[in-house]
C-alpha cells in the first residue's frame, strides 16, 4: 500500500481519481459507495412498503376489492420485462469483466429496449385506470358501477368503501410512479454508460466496476418490482 | 512525540507557500471546487447563514414572550415565526453544521487520506443543500409555514394554508445532500484510511462521525418519503394521512419520528466527537476507556432507531407500545452515560490546559448532563404526561441542542480555526465568550423548566390567560440576549483574526492527531506523502507533559502578534 | 409554594397529581445527585489538575473494566428504578376506574365543547365534581388537539378518527387551567379554558340547573365584585374622607377641579376617572389614586362604571349582558384571569356551542368521524 501515486494527474478521463491511492482502493471504494447507497434507497422504498401494509392490514376488504380492477396480465408481463433486463444486465456486466466493448454496448442496449417496454406498458395501464376515474383526488370513481363492475355490489349495494379503495389507489400510482421514476433514471445511466462505451472512455475499458455500480442499481430496480407486484396485483381473497 | 511516523522530511513543508486557501482565488475556483476543505468552507459560510436567520426568529419569540399579551406579532406571524425558527435551526443548521463543516474538513486529514471519496459528490452535495436552503427560505418569504418543523398531520396536509409544499420539497432536496454527506464518510472511512491507521487507531471523532453517517443514510430516506407524501396529499387531496378518508394521522407521527429521534443523535453525536477530541487534547492524556467511548456511540445509533415513540405517549399509541419505547429509552440514556464518565476519567490527573476550546467543553460536559437527564422525565411515560408539549420539553431540547452541540460547535470552531486559516486568535476574549455564552445559555433556558412544569404550554403565543408565567418568561429572554451576544461576539473576533491574528503554525495547541502534522492551512492534498500511522493518536504523556511547552506557545504567540510573524521556523 | 410571582409548582388538584409529583420529585432528585456529580467533578478536575499546578499525575490510567462497569451498571439501575416508577404512575393514568361520570369533549380549531351526561353543555370550561372519577372521551372534528390540565397533570391527545379517553379525580374545588397543547393552526394558545372542579353537591345541582350554579350576574354584580376584588373601597367608602371622595350618587352630578374646571360625570368621565385618574384631579385631592390603565380591561370598566352608577341604591339582579369569551373582541386582552370572571360565569350559558365557525366548510359531521374510528 505504500505505492505513492502521481497526484499530479487531472486528465479528463483519468481512470485513478487523485484522491485514491491505487485503482483497487478506488474499485472498491466505488463498489462499498454503491452498496450504502442502495441501502438507502431501501429504506426510501421500505417506509412505502411499511404503510402498504399498514393500510391492507387495516382494510383489507376494500383492497381486495379495488386490487381487482389491475390487470394481471400487464404486470406479469412487466415482471418478466424486468426479469429478461436483470439477465442482459447480467451478461453486460459479464462482458464488461471480459472486455467484450461490442458485448457491453448490445446487452446495456437490450436493457434499455426493456426498460422503455416496461415504460409503456405502464403508460397503457395508468391511462386505463385514469379513464375509469379510478386516479385518487376529486373525481375518484365518480361511476362506481363502470370502475369496479359487479364485484363492487352486493344485493344493489356498494360493498366496497370508497375512500379506502381510493387510498389502494394512492399507494398504487405512489409506489409504482417512484418505481417508474427509477427506471428512467436508471435509464439515464445506462445511456451515460453506454457513453463512455462508446468513446472508450478509459474508466470504462480498463475495468468494468462503474458497470458492475449500474448493475447493482438495476438489479435492486427490479428487486422493488418483484415485490410491488404481488403486493399488488396478486391478493388472496381475504374471508 | 509524534503518533506517526514521518516517511520523508517534515508533512507539508513546502506548504507555506501554497495551501488549499490561496492556490487559485478566483470564484469558480471556489465553487467548482472539489477540495473538501474549500467545501467544508463553503458549509461554513452558508450554515452561519441559516443560523443568523433561524437567530433572529428566536429573539423575535423571545421579545414576542415577555408580555403576556404578545407584543408585536399577530398570532399567525407568530406561528410562522417559531416553525422558520425550528425548520431553520434543525434542517438547514443543526443536523448540517458539525459533518459538513468539521466532518467534511477533519475526516481526511484525520485518517491520512488526500480527499474524501467522492469529491464531485461532495460538492454536488452543497449544491442540494443550498438549493433546497434557498426553496425552504423562498416558502418562508412568500407566504410562510405556520406548521411547526414537525409537520403533523392532518393540519400540514389539509388545513394550513401557508407554503407548505415548497419548504417540504426544499427540506427533501437538503435531505439527498445530508444523505450524499454520509454516504461519502462511510466510504472514506472504510476505503480511505492510510496505511497503519487501523479501526482502534482511529480518532474518536472519526468513530462518531462514523455513527452519524450510518444513521444519516438509513433515517433521512424514511423522512424524506414521508414529507413527499405530506405533499402528494396536500396537492391531491388524498388520503393518505388524511382520517376523513381513512387515512391515520398518526402513522405520520411514526414515521416522522423515525427519523427525527435517529435525528437529534446526529446533531449530538457529531459533538460527542468534537468533544472527545478537545477533552483529550487540553488533559493532555489519552482518552480514558478508547473503546467504550468509540462503541458507545454506535450503541446510541443502534438503539437511537428504537425509541421514536417517546414523542407520542398522547398521541393514541398503544400503552404497551408507550411502555415499550420508555424502556428502550433509559435504555439509550446509558451509553451517553457512560460517555460523560470516561471524558471525566479522562480529566482526572490530567495535565489541563484551560484554553478556551476546553472551556466550551467543560460547559459542554455540564449543559448536556442537565439537559439529557431532563430527557429522563420525559422517557418515563408516566412523567411525561404532564410534560409533553410543555415548555419543560423546550428547555430539554435546547440543553441538549444549544448548550450541547452549539457549544461544542463553538469549542471546535476555536479549536480548529488556526487550522482552517491559519491564524491564531486570542484565547483571552475566546474564554470570556465562553462564559458569556455559558452564563446566558442558563439565563435563558432554565427558567423555562419550571415554566413548563408550571404547565406553560409550547407554540403558545398568549398567556394572558395565565399571567404568573410572566416572571419567567422575562428571564428567559434577558437570558436570550446575553446569549445572543455571545454568539455574535465570535463573528467579529474570528474574522478579525483573520486579518491581525499571529500565524499559527501547524500546531498551535501542541495536539495530537495527523491534521496537525500538516501546515496550517493544509495544502491541497493535505498531505506531501502518505503519512504511516504506528500508534494512536492520543500518546500523550500527562507527567511528562510540563505546563512549560504551554508557557513556550503562549509566549511565542505573543511575540508574533507583536512583531507581525512571517518567519517559516519549525513549530513543533 | 410560591413567593412573589415566581410560583415553584403548579396546584395538585387531583388524584393523579398527588401520584405524580413524588415520582417527578424523585426525578429531580436523581438529576440533581448526577449533575452535582459531574459539574463538581468536572470543575474540581480542571482546578486541581490545572497545568503547572504540582498534583500527582503518577501512574495515569486509560482502561479500567471494573470502572467502566461501575458507571454503566448503577446509572442503568437508577434509570430502571425510574423507569418503574414511571411506568407503575403512567398505568394508572392509562386505567381508568369503572364507575367514572362520563363526560364527552369534542376539540375543532379553536374551541372545546363539552358535553356532560344529562345533556348539558358548555364551551371551554370544564365542571367537574370533587372526589369522584371522570372519565373524559374525546374526539377531535378536523385537526389534531390535546386536552391538557396542568392542576390535574393529565394530558391527551385528541384525534380525528378515533376516540381518546383521560380520567381523573379532582380533589380540591377551585377553578384551573384547561389547555390545547397540541398545535393546532392560528389560534392554538387561545383554544383553552378553565376547569372548575366542584363539591358534588354543588355539581348536582349546576347539572340539573342546566349548567348554571348561580344566577347569571347582571353588569352592576360584575362591577361589584371587581370593586370589591380590586379593593376601590380601601380609599372610595360612603363619605368624602381625607384620603378620597366618595362615589356614592355621583353620577350625572357636575364635579370641581383642582384647577378651577368643571365637568359632568358621565359615562366617559367616570371611566377616564379610573384608567387615567389625573387627568381630572377632583378638587381637595391629589394624584394617589393608581392608574388603572392597563390594568383592568374595557369590561371590567364597563362593570365598573355600571357599579359606580347605582351605588348606594340596592342593585338590580337582571342579566344586562352576556359576554362570552369568544365573541369579545380579543383586540383588549385582558391582563388578568381574575378580572374575566364575570364573562366566564356566564359563559356556560351561550345558546349555540357551534358559534364558533371552523375554517373548512363541509368538514364531515363528528358522527361520522367517530364512525369512521370504529370501523377499524
Ligand atoms: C441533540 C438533541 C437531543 C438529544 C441528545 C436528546 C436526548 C434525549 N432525549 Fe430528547 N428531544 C430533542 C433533542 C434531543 N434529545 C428534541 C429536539 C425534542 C423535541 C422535539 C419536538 O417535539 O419538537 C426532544 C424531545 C424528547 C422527548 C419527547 C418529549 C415530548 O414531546 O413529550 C423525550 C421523551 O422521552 C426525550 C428524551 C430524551 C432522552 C431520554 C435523551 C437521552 O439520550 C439523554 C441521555 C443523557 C443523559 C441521561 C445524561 C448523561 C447521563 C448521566 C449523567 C448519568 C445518569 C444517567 C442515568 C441515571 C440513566 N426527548
Ligand atoms: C439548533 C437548534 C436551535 C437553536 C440554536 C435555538 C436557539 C434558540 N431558541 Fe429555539 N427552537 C428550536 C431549535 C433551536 N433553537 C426548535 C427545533 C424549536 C421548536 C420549533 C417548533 O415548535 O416547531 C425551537 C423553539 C423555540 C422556542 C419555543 C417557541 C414556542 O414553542 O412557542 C423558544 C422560546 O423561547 C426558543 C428560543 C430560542 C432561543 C432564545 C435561542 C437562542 O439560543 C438564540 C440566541 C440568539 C439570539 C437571541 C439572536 C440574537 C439577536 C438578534 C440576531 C436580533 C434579534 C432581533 C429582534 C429581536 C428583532 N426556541
Ligand atoms: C389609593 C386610593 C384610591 C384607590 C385604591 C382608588 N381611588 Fe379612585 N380616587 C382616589 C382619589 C384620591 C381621587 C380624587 C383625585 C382624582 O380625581 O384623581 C379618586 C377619584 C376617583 C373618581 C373620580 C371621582 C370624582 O371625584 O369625580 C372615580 C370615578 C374613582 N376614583 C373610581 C375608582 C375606582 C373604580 C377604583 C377601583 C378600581 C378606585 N377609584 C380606586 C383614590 C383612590
Ligand atoms: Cu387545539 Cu391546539
Ligand atoms: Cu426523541
Amino acid at each position: 500500500m505504500s505505492a505513492i501515486t502521481n497526484t499530479s494527474d487531472h486528465g479528463h478521463d483519468s481512470a485513478l481519481h487523485h484522491q485514491f491511492e491505487d485503482i483497487g482502493q478506488q474499485n472498491d471504494s466505488y463498489i462499498v459507495g454503491m452498496w450504502v447507497f442502495l441501502s438507502t434507497e431501501v429504506m426510501f422504498f421500505g417506509a412505502l412498503f411499511f404503510i402498504y401494509t399498514l393500510y391492507r392490514w387495516n382494510y383489507q376488504l376494500d383492497f381486495y376489492i379495488a386490487h381487482e380492477h389491475l390487470d394481471v396480465k400487464l404486470g406479469a408481463i412487466n415482471t418478466s420485462v424486468l426479469l429478461f433486463s436483470s439477465f442482459t444486465m447480467v451478461m453486460a456486466v459479464q462482458s464488461a469483466q471480459l472486455k467484450r466493448r461490442l458485448h457491453v454496448i448490445g446487452y446495456l442496449l437490450t436493457t434499455i429496449v426493456c426498460a422503455c417496454t416496461f415504460l409503456v406498458i405502464k403508460y397503457f395501464e395508468y391511462s386505463s385506470k385514469i379513464a375509469d376515474h379510478l386516479y385518487p383526488g376529486a373525481g375518484f370513481a365518480t361511476d362506481a358501477h363502470a370502475a369496479f363492475g359487479a364485484h363492487a355490489f352486493e344485493a344493489g349495494k356498494l360493498a366496497v368503501n370508497m375512500n379506502h379503495a381510493q387510498l389502494f389507489y394512492a399507494l398504487y400510482f405512489g409506489m409504482t410512479g417512484l418505481h417508474a421514476v427509477h427506471i428512467i433514471a436508471g435509464i439515464l445511466v445506462i445511456l451515460a454508460l453506454i457513453r463512455l462505451w462508446v468513446i472508450r472512455a478509459k474508466s470504462v475499458t480498463l475495468d468494468y466496476i462503474p458497470t458492475e455500480m449500474v448493475g447493482l442499481y438495476w438489479h435492486f430496480v427490479d428487486l422493488v418490482w418483484i415485490f410491488l407486484f404481488p403486493l399488488f396485483y396478486l391478493m388472496p381473497k381475504p374471508h | 512525540m509524534s503518533s506517526t511516523v514521518i516517511p520523508s522530511g517534515e508533512l507539508g513543508q513546502q506548504a507555506e507557500e501554497s495551501n488549499y486557501l490561496n492556490v487559485k482565488h478566483t470564484i469558480a475556483s471556489w465553487l467548482l471546487t472539489g477540495d473538501h476543505k474549500r467545501i467544508a468552507l463553503l458549509y461554513l459560510v452558508s450554515t452561519s447563514f441559516f443560523f443568523f436567520l433561524g437567530s433572529i426568529a428566536a429573539g423575535l419569540i423571545r421579545y414576542e414572550l415577555t408580555s403576556p399579551a404578545g407584543v408585536v406579532l399577530e398570532s399567525e406571524t407568530y406561528n410562522k415565526v417559531f416553525s422558520s425558527h425550528g425548520i431553520l435551526m434543525v434542517f438547514t443548521f443543526l443536523v448540517v453544521a458539525i459533518p459538513a463543516i468539521f466532518g467534511n474538513f477533519l475526516v481526511p486529514l484525520m485518517i491520512g487520506a488526500r480527499d474524501l471519496a467522492f469529491p464531485r459528490l461532495n460538492l454536488a452535495s452543497w449544491y442540494m443543500y443550498m438549493t433546497g436552503g434557498t426553496l425552504i427560505l423562498a416558502g418562508m418569504i412568500f407566504g410562510g409555514v405556520d406548521t411547526g418543523w414537525t409537520f403533523y398531520t392532518p393540519y400540514s396536509s389539509m388545513y394550513s394554508n401557508g407554503q407548505v409544499t415548497m419548504v417540504i420539497i426544499g427540506i427533501f432536496i437538503a435531505g439527498f445532500s445530508t444523505i450524499t454527506t454520509g454516504i461519502n464518510f462511510v466510504v472514506t472511512i472504510h476505503k480511505m484510511r492510510a496505511p497503519g491507521m487501523t479501526w482502534f487507531r482511529l480518532p474518536l471523532f472519526i468513530w462518531a462521525m462514523y455513527a452519524t453517517s450510518l444513521m444519516m443514510i438509513l433515517a433521512t430516506p424514511v423522512v424524506a418519503i414521508t414529507l413527499l407524501l405530506v405533499v402528494y396529499e396536500r396537492t391531491f387531496k388524498l388520503p393518505v394521512f388524511s382520517p376523513e378518508l381513512g387515512g391515520d394521522p398518526v402513522l405520520f407521527q411514526h414515521l416522522f419520528w423515525f427519523y427525527s429521534h435517529p435525528a437529534v443523535y446526529i446533531m449530538i453525536l457529531p459533538a460527542f466527537a468534537i468533544v472527545s477530541e478537545l477533552i483529550a487534547n487540553f488533559s493532555r492524556k489519552r482518552i480514558f476507556g478508547y473503546h467504550f467511548v468509540a462503541f458507545s456511540s454506535l450503541a446510541i445509533a443502534g438503539l437511537g432507531f428504537l425509541v421514536w415513540g417517546h414523542h407520542m405517549f398522547v398521541s393514541s399509541q398503544s400503552m404497551y407500545e408507550s411502555i415499550v419505547f420508555s424502556l428502550i429509552s433509559y435504555l439509550v440514556a446509558v451509553p451517553s452515560a457512560i460517555k460523560i464518565f470516561n471524558w471525566m476519567a479522562t480529566m482526572y490527573k490530567g495535565n489541563i490546559r484551560l484554553q478556551s476550546p476546553m472551556i466550551y467543553a467543560i460547559a459542554f460536559l455540564m449543559i448536556f448532563t442537565v439537559g439529557g437527564l431532563t430527557g429522563l422525565f420525559l422517557g418515563a411515560a408516566g412523567t411525561d404526561i404532564h410534560l409533553t408539549a410543555t415548555y419543560f420539553v423546550v428547555a430539554h431540547f435546547h440543553y441538549v441542542m444549544v448548550g450541547g452541540t452549539m457549544l461544542a460547535f463553538l469549542g471546535g470552531l476555536h479549536y480548529w480555526w488556526p487550522k482552517i486559516t491559519g491564524r491564531m486568535f486570542s484565547d483571552g476574549i475566546a474564554k470570556v465568550n465562553a462564559v458569556i455564552v455559558f452564563v446566558g445559555f442558563n439565563l435563558t433556558f432554565f427558567p423555562q423548566f419550571i415554566v413548563g412544569w408550571l404547565g406553560m404550554p409550547r407554540r403558545y403565543h398568549y398567556y394572558y390567560f395565565a399571567p404568573e408565567f410572566q416572571a419567567y418568561h422575562i428571564m428567559s429572554t434577558l437570558g436570550a440576549t446575553v446569549l445572543g451576544l455571545g454568539f455574535i461576539l465570535p463573528a467579529f473576533y474570528l474574522t478579525m483574526s483573520l486579518f491581525t491574528g499571529p500565524k499559527a503554525g501547524p500546531n498551535p495547541w501542541g495536539a495530537h492527531g495527523l491534521e496537525w502534522e500538516t501546515s496550517s492551512p493544509p495544502p491541497t492534498s493535505n498531505f506531501t506523502e502518505t503519512p504511516i500511522v504506528m500508534d494512536e493518536v492520543y500518546d500523550f504523556d500527562p507527567v511528562s507533559d510540563h505546563a512549560k511547552d504551554l508557557k513556550d506557545i503562549e509566549e511565542r504567540n505573543r511575540r508574533r502578534s507583536e512583531e507581525g510573524y512571517c518567519g517559516s521556523e519549525d513549530d513543533n | 409554594m410560591s413567593f412573589f410571582n415566581f410560583p415553584l409548582a403548579p396546584p395538585q388538584a387531583s388524584n393523579i397529581a398527588q401520584a405524580y409529583d413524588p415520582v417527578f420529585y424523585a426525578l429531580v432528585a436523581l438529576s440533581v445527585f448526577f449533575t452535582v456529580i459531574v459539574c463538581a467533578g468536572v470543575i474540581l478536575f480542571a482546578i486541581r489538575y490545572k497545568a503547572g499546578t504540582k498534583a500527582d499525575r503518577s501512574r495515569p490510567m486509560y482502561e479500567n473494566l471494573p470502572l467502566e462497569l461501575t458507571w454503566t451498571i448503577i446509572p442503568l439501575l437508577l434509570g430502571l428504578v425510574m423507569f418503574y416508577f414511571g411506568t407503575a404512575l403512567f398505568v394508572k393514568i392509562k386505567t381508568p376506574p369503572k364507575n367514572c361520570e362520563q363526560i364527552f369533549v369534542i376539540g375543532k380549531q379553536w374551541m372545546w365543547h363539552i358535553q356532560h351526561s344529562n345533556g348539558v353543555r358548555e364551551n371551554n370550561t370544564l365542571h367537574v365534581p370533587v372526589g369522584k372519577p371522570v372519565k373524559l372521551t374525546m374526539i377531535s372534528q378536523d385537526v389534531l388537539h390535546a386536552f391538557y390540565i396542568p392542576a390535574f397533570r393529565v394530558q391527551m391527545g385528541v384525534v380525528p378518527g378515533r376516540y381518546t379517553e383521560l380520567w381523573f379525580t379532582a380533589t380540591q374545588a377551585g377553578e384551573y387551567h384547561l389547555f390545547c397543547n397540541m398545535y393546532c393552526g392560528t389560534q392554538h394558545s387561545e383554544m383553552g379554558g378553565k376547569v372548575v372542579a366542584m363539591d358534588p353537591k354543588d355539581y348536582a345541582e349546576w347539572l340539573s340547573n342546566g349548567g348554571q350554579s348561580v344566577a347569571p350576574m347582571s353588569m352592576e354584580q360584575a362591577g361589584a365584585k371587581i370593586y370589591a376584588k380590586v379593593h376601590c373601597d380601601n380609599c372610595h367608602g360612603a363619605e368624602d374622607t381625607l384620603h378620597a371622595p366618595s362615589l356614592y350618587g355621583i353620577y350625572n352630578k357636575r364635579r370641581i377641579f383642582a384647577d378651577g374646571t368643571s365637568l359632568l360625570a358621565d359615562d366617559e368621565y367616570l371611566r377616564d376617572s379610573i384608567i387615567r385618574p389625573y387627568d381630572h384631579i377632583t378638587a381637595g385631592y391629589g394624584e394617589t389614586m393608581p392608574v388603572y390603565q392597563g390594568q383592568l380591561t374595557e369590561e371590567d370598566v364597563l362593570n365598573l362604571v355600571a357599579y359606580i352608577k347605582v351605588l348606594g341604591t340596592p342593585i338590580a339582579t337582571t342579566p344586562t349582558s352576556i359576554v362570552n369569551r369568544h365573541s369579545a373582541p380579543t383586540a383588549v386582552s385582558p391582563t388578568n384571569e381574575s378580572s374575566a370572571l364575570a364573562a366566564n360565569a356566564v359563559q356556560a350559558n351561550t345558546p349555540d356551542p357551534d358559534a364558533t365557525p371552523t375554517r373548512r366548510v363541509g368538514s364531515p359531521a363528528v358522527g361520522a368521524v367517530a364512525a369512521e374510528g370504529r370501523n377499524r
